[in-house]
């Protein structure tokens, strides 16, 4: 499971890098949501990767932190989520206008030859 | 009295927030109502911001003892809850965000508040976001205020109109993202190490950690540093800052002189209360030192005025970095004082190009190059174009010998900027530059402190020579210019930013004592990590009255 979710955060990471780094703006806009998905598995990741482990306390079985996961990196996803998700819509209404008022996709405005 | 002494902390975020909510339900005509709703509640910080200096002063040591105030939300103790801390330093940014705030705002309401999108609002909110980053104790909550002041800046930077407005606001949004996902992976790590948030628990526990852990928490932490670094301005990190700054709206750019600083806040925080190793603090003096190079000399190329600021703010902000990173502990107080000072200075020197940009009738603002015809944004999305705001003449009273009056001004401002006397930024910069070279042995200053020395001085001779040019461009130079039509209420918050430099090089003796103070609190981290963490015993026991 660690080389799988390794490889899921790499991948996600470096393809968002790359497309970051492109200059079309729809593409920076999808590099920036890979990116963020990313980030979101890796903070998962450091509440340790176990298998049944819920993260709420099941009050018929006895307390014993061990077989429970630790619920803050979830709450820290979470809110990870709504920033991310609500940046993402404000760069998508921020591309259009800038697609409407040049009239090209490109980052700068222009197209790089003219 | 007691009521309001307990719940004094949160008040910073909680009104600014609460005043930004109600205001969008109030419909487009009731102007007024908004204006005194977003003046109240700057005004209520601005004395919430000075009481938390009272007390957390020495004047007042029966209510917070040591001079740190905690306040536990929703009453979950320390490190299981997050907390409000405030101490000397955080009563300092957040007064001095509400002085820079209201300047600003006032500044706004002479005319640029006017059309479409709701300015007060997004302005409140930066506000609270301002605030809520320099109260908080805990890391994660830092991003979220980040986040939330980031947005806010978002809609702020995009006010206005045109294609490169658009541009510059689009690279801003894009690089902050990527550095608040960095902000996230950094925290991320740290958590994973360490299994807390609250910064006073950190310190303890990043000093207890295996050698194996170690190094994934270094890398945590050197991971949060770049991320501070990004909106802090460092050199190779900043190039995103002068297009975003320099296009935005003048009170916009004002109010953002001061969102720079929110970086350097949190360096000085996690910085002193991780008390990082040698290698990372010379790291961000030799990135210091390269901010204020690199700043030096965009500001010789610089033509236009509001460029020229923006890169006077990063060679202010490179002298920051590169003294913090001297690791003089007596340092940290001069720095504060330094810090105070360039905030004022480019709030009231952004504010002053909008003023001198409409003087221009012959050549038209540089950024027009790019773009001959621009737009409105309401074009781009086809919507019908609200009615344009009244003109100039209408509103407010004007000042009498508007050139002088702006000229006057600009001379306060390149005084400041250079720092020279009589002007606190030589205050400033004296204190800086003589407890460098006084820190070690008599008579042997190590020669990073001469570096330092000789970089800075080579900055304000830079700036100067690059002020004086532009100035008497703007004001002597042969092009045909108009004398704009200045209100009262656009000049007064210059005159009053101003004012407020010539106020604190008058009683700098106080001022430095006080932030000397805050200074050495920040360096002892221990009597604020006591107070965090001893919190909770302190509420079961109950409250004595003074």
């Amino acid at each position: 499971m660690e080389v799988v979710y390794a490889l899921a955060v790499g991948v996600l990471a470096g393809s968002g890098v790359w497309l970051v780094l492109r200059p079309r703006t729809f593409q920076v806009l999808m590099g920036l949501t890979l990116l963020s998905y990313a980030t979101n598995i890796f903070i998962f990741g450091m509440g340790r990767l176990a298998f049944h482990q819920p993260p709420i306390i099941d009050p018929s079985q006895s307390v014993d932190p061990t077989l429970y996961a630790d619920p803050v990196p979830q709450a820290l996803v979470l809110t990870a989520i709504v920033i991310g998700f609500a940046t993402t819509a404000l760069f998508l209404v921020v591309l259009l206008a800038l697609r409407g008022l040049t009239g090209t996709d490109h980052v700068d405005g222009r197209e790089p030859d003219e | 009295m007691n009521v309001l002494l307990e719940h004094l902390i949160v008040l910073p975020i909680v009104v600014p927030l609460v005043t930004g909510a109600a205001m969008l339900f109030l419909s487009e005509a009731r102007r007024i109502a908004r204006v005194t709703l977003a003046l109240i509640s700057v005004l209520v910080q601005l004395s919430v911001g000075v009481a938390l200096l009272y007390l957390t002063s020495d004047a007042a040591p029966f209510i917070w003892p040591e001079g740190v105030g905690v306040y536990a939300v929703g009453h979950w103790p320390a490190p299981f809850g997050i907390v409000l801390v405030v101490d000397r330093l955080s009563a300092v940014m957040v007064t001095l965000s509400a002085a820079v705030a209201l300047a600003t705002l006032v500044y706004a309401i002479s005319r640029w508040d006017r059309p479409g999108q709701p300015f007060h609002s997004l302005f409140q909110l930066q506000t609270m976001g301002l605030n809520g980053a320099f109260l908080t104790g805990d890391l994660f909550n830092l991003f979220v205020f980040f986040e939330v002041l980031l947005a806010a800046s978002y809609g702020l930077v995009l006010r206005g109109v045109g294609a490169v407005r658009v541009k510059a606001g689009l690279h801003y949004i894009t690089v902050n993202l990527a550095a608040s996902l960095l902000f996230l992976i950094g925290v991320a790590l740290i958590y994973g190490m360490a299994g807390t948030l609250t910064m006073a628990d950190l310190a303890g526990r990043s000093a207890a950690l295996a050698d194996r852990d170690r190094a994934l928490f270094d890398a945590g932490a050197a991971i949060l540093g770049v991320a501070f670094l990004v909106k802090a301005g460092s050199w190779p990190l900043n190039f995103w800052l002068p297009g975003a700054y320099s296009i935005a709206l003048a009170p916009v750019s004002a109010a953002f002189a001061m969102m720079t600083k929110v970086g350097l806040y949190a360096v000085l925080r996690v910085g002193t209360i991780l008390q990082e190793d040698e290698t990372l603090a010379a790291a961000l003096f030799y990135l210091g030192l390269a901010t204020l190079i690199s700043g030096a000399i965009a500001m010789l190329a610089a033509k236009h005025l509001a460029r020229l600021v923006s890169y006077s703010l990063l060679v202010s902000m490179g002298i920051l970095l590169a003294a913090f990173g001297l690791r003089i502990q007596a340092l940290t107080g001069p720095v504060i004082f330094y810090m105070i000072v360039s905030v004022l200075t480019s709030s009231a020197f952004f504010m002053l190009t909008g003023m001198t940009d409409r003087t221009r009738i012959a050549d038209p603002p540089v950024m027009a190059e790019d773009n001959p015809m621009p737009r409105p944004v309401y074009v781009a999305y086809g919507i019908k174009e609200p009615s344009v705001y009244r003109g100039d003449e209408e509103v407010g009273i004007a000042v009498p010998a508007a050139m002088a009056f702006l000229g006057l001004m600009f001379v306060c401002c390149a005084l400041l900027v250079t720092g020279l006397p009589p002007l606190p930024g030589f205050v400033a910069k004296f204190a800086l530059l003589s407890t460098a070279l006084n820190a070690g042995q008599v008579g042997a200053a190590p020669w990073t402190s001469w570096t330092f020395f000789a970089a800075v001085l080579l900055s304000g001779f830079a700036s100067l020579i690059a002020l004086s040019r532009v100035g008497m461009r703007l004001f002597w130079g042969g092009a045909a210019r108009a004398t704009p039509r200045l209100r009262l209420l656009e000049a007064a918050p210059v005159a009053a930013l101003i004012l407020l430099c010539l106020a604190l090089s008058a009683a700098a003796g106080p001022v430095a004592r006080y932030l000397d103070s805050a200074g050495r609190s920040l360096h002892q981290p221990d009597t604020y990590i006591h107070a965090v963490l001893s919190n909770r015993s302190k509420q079961q026991s109950g409250r004595e009255p003074p």
